[in-house]
């Protein structure tokens, strides 16, 4: 038990599979997916173009034969250029937000929908979702999957849902407090928000029925973790998906809590350099390309996700045989270069995080007012670590810097910022301003 | 012998004094006396009102982030020396001084100092064992309304 934060229970035997079992089952089933999407032009063109046919896939690396869809592919076959079944059997489209651009669609049928809430149920009870529980959903339920995904997946496990959806946090707090739910689904920077509502609203947020939180939608770090676990006095799960390859439900954590298992009878992954497209070795970081492997209305072939992570492929006390993902600690495309060398908001993310008592609110706002990109890290303070006297906040100020410089490597000016002045937001939290590229 | 200072942090930018001195005002609260200390970037403003608590409250509202501190108010003779006097004691106690301003008002020849020690306790000992009047809540609010 001790390797366990809490009781290991497995949903799906299939989640335990051998992995000699697994590699037939995926060659088998990437097999169906080249048939399924020889009928979409952009796939049936890549492959005359390749000379590949049905008959190249033996095994799984076989994926490797194949084309890479991007999210400009989709942008470019918008809005449904990638759909592989008659329009009719589908019963549900979702998309992404199109903050970058165009909003993009993806489209599921009845069979997809399914596997997509059996997806859910999978890491829900691996993160200790029982039926008798009530569940809190303070996701949006639009067109982002999360909302939906995280419903059908409680639903199939057979606990209770309170669909909150997002906004109105202190309605938020009353709603879990009356309806004593012990589990809470939001972005990790949204229960922080709700903590410090709660705080502000005289409750203290341990006092809530909350004990398991599973936290998806943007990425987060180990120290955000704790940092969440103390506060509000709950077991903080992590989970992994995009609409573009299901929503969520590609991978969860498990009671052992060292790395999201991949469902990886339904998806097929790959951790690449994403200069050179080549795998990278076993727990270095690359971009994660996903493979659908029995998705029928939008099953995409190797999608690039843009998504930094590593892959453990070693045993899981769990039982599980899934491959292990890390936390995402980047974007391929979200990536800084500042002075020649690669920044992530989540590297400052932690840099803040090692600085006691401060919270994750923070703006980089990055700049090239002569020859010379600078930083400027914007950090709001907080009671915790407020001092009357000049030299404890010059000291703070200090430390923020050298957390940041041990961390990134580069050296940042750090703007410490009244309360609740920088940007707030229930889903993707603004965390950069590049005025390099005119923001 | 002690008395409750507010301080709270300030961006330096124009309007964010005033904005707290208004809510203040709207609230009906009278600043005693006050001290900025600031950098180029930011301030820490010290605040010293007679009702600290219902001070504090408005000022969160108000969205500040708000510490209370202990501090010591000390009567100086007004002339020549007087204050030097009073830093000597300080300074034979073996005690530092965080920092230090006035009050604007004064009883008879003497001025009435807010000094802020890492160890007020040991300070007020100190400069009571030597003769020196450290003024209260009670006086100073009294003197507010006088």
């Amino acid at each position: 038990m001790a390797e366990f934060a809490f009781e290991n229970r497995i949903f799906d035997p299939a989640e335990t599979m051998p992995r000699d079992e697994l590699a037939a089952l995926q060659a088998e089933r990437l097999r169906q997916t080249v048939e399924r999407v020889s009928g979409v032009p952009f796939y049936r063109e890549a492959f005359a173009k390749a000379g590949v046919t049905v008959d190249d896939i033996r095994t799984p690396d076989d994926v490797r034969r194949l084309p890479m869809t991007t999210k400009a592919d989709l942008r470019e076959h918008y809005p449904l250029g990638f759909l592989a079944v008659p329009r009719e059997q589908v019963v549900r489209f979702h998309g992404s937000s199109g903050t970058t651009g165009r909003p993009t669609f993806v489209a599921y049928t009845k069979q997809d929908r399914e596997l997509w809430a059996d997806l859910c149920a999978r890491f829900l009870v691996a993160g200790g979702l029982r039926p008798e529980h009530t569940v809190h959903i303070a996701f949006g339920y639009g067109l982002f999957t999360g909302g939906f995904g995280l419903h059908y997946g409680v639903e199939r496990v057979g606990a209770a849902v309170v669909p909150a959806a997002s906004g109105n946090t202190r309605r938020q707090i009353m709603l879990i407090r009356d309806l004593g739910a012990q589990v809470l689904v939001c972005t990790p920077s949204y229960a922080l928000n709700i903590a410090e509502v709660a705080r502000a609203e005289g409750v203290d947020p341990t006092s809530l029925p909350l004990q398991f939180a599973h936290f998806g939608g943007e990425p987060w770090t180990e120290d955000m973790r704790t940092q969440i676990e103390r506060e509000m006095g709950l077991i903080a799960m992590n989970n992994y998906g995009l609409s573009e390859v299901i929503g969520p439900g590609v991978s969860g954590e498990c009671a052992a809590r060292r790395g999201m298992h991949i469902q990886e009878d339904h998806f097929l992954v790959e951790c690449l350099d994403p200069q050179t497209l080549e795998p990278v070795a076993d727990g270095e970081l690359g971009e994660l390309v996903f493979t659908a492997l029995t998705k029928q209305a939008f099953p995409l072939l190797r999608y690039r996700t843009r998504d930094l992570a590593s892959l453990d492929p070693s045993t899981c006390p769990c039982g599980r045989t899934g491959v292990r993902m890390s936390r995402i600690v980047g974007r391929s495309d979200d990536m800084l270069i500042i002075r020649g060398v690669n920044v992530f908001p989540s590297q400052i993310e932690e840099a803040l995080l090692r600085v006691e008592g401060t919270a994750p609110h923070y703006l980089l706002e990055v700049a090239r007012p002569g020859a010379m990109d600078e930083l400027t890290v914007h950090v709001e303070v907080r009671p915790e670590f407020f001092s009357d006297k000049m030299s404890r906040m010059q000291e703070l100020r200090e430390r923020i810097g050298q957390e940041i410089r041990s961390v990134t490597g580069i050296g940042a000016k750090v703007n410490l910022v009244e309360p609740q002045t920088l940007e707030r937001s229930t889903g993707k939290a603004k965390r950069v301003l590049d005025h390099r590229k005119g923001e | 012998m002690k008395i409750n200072q507010l301080s709270l942090f300030l961006e330096n930018k124009p309007g964010h004094l005033s904005g707290v001195c208004r809510a203040l005002a709207d609230a009906g609260v009278n600043i005693l006396t006050l001290s900025l200390a600031d950098t180029q970037q930011f301030g820490i403003l010290r605040l010293i009102v007679p009702d600290w608590k219902q001070a504090k409250q408005v000022l969160e509202k108000a969205g500040s982030v708000v510490n209370v501190t202990e501090v010591v108010a000390t009567e100086v003779e007004d002339r020549p020396g007087g204050l030097a006097d009073v830093l000597e004691i300080i300074n034979a106690a073996g005690l530092n001084i965080e920092y230090m301003y006035a009050f604007t008002f004064r009883r008879g020849d003497r001025a009435v100092l807010v000094f802020r020690f890492n160890d007020p306790d040991a300070a007020v000992q100190a400069l009571q064992a030597k003769g020196v009047n450290v003024v209260g809540e009670v006086e100073l609010y009294e003197r507010d309304n006088g």
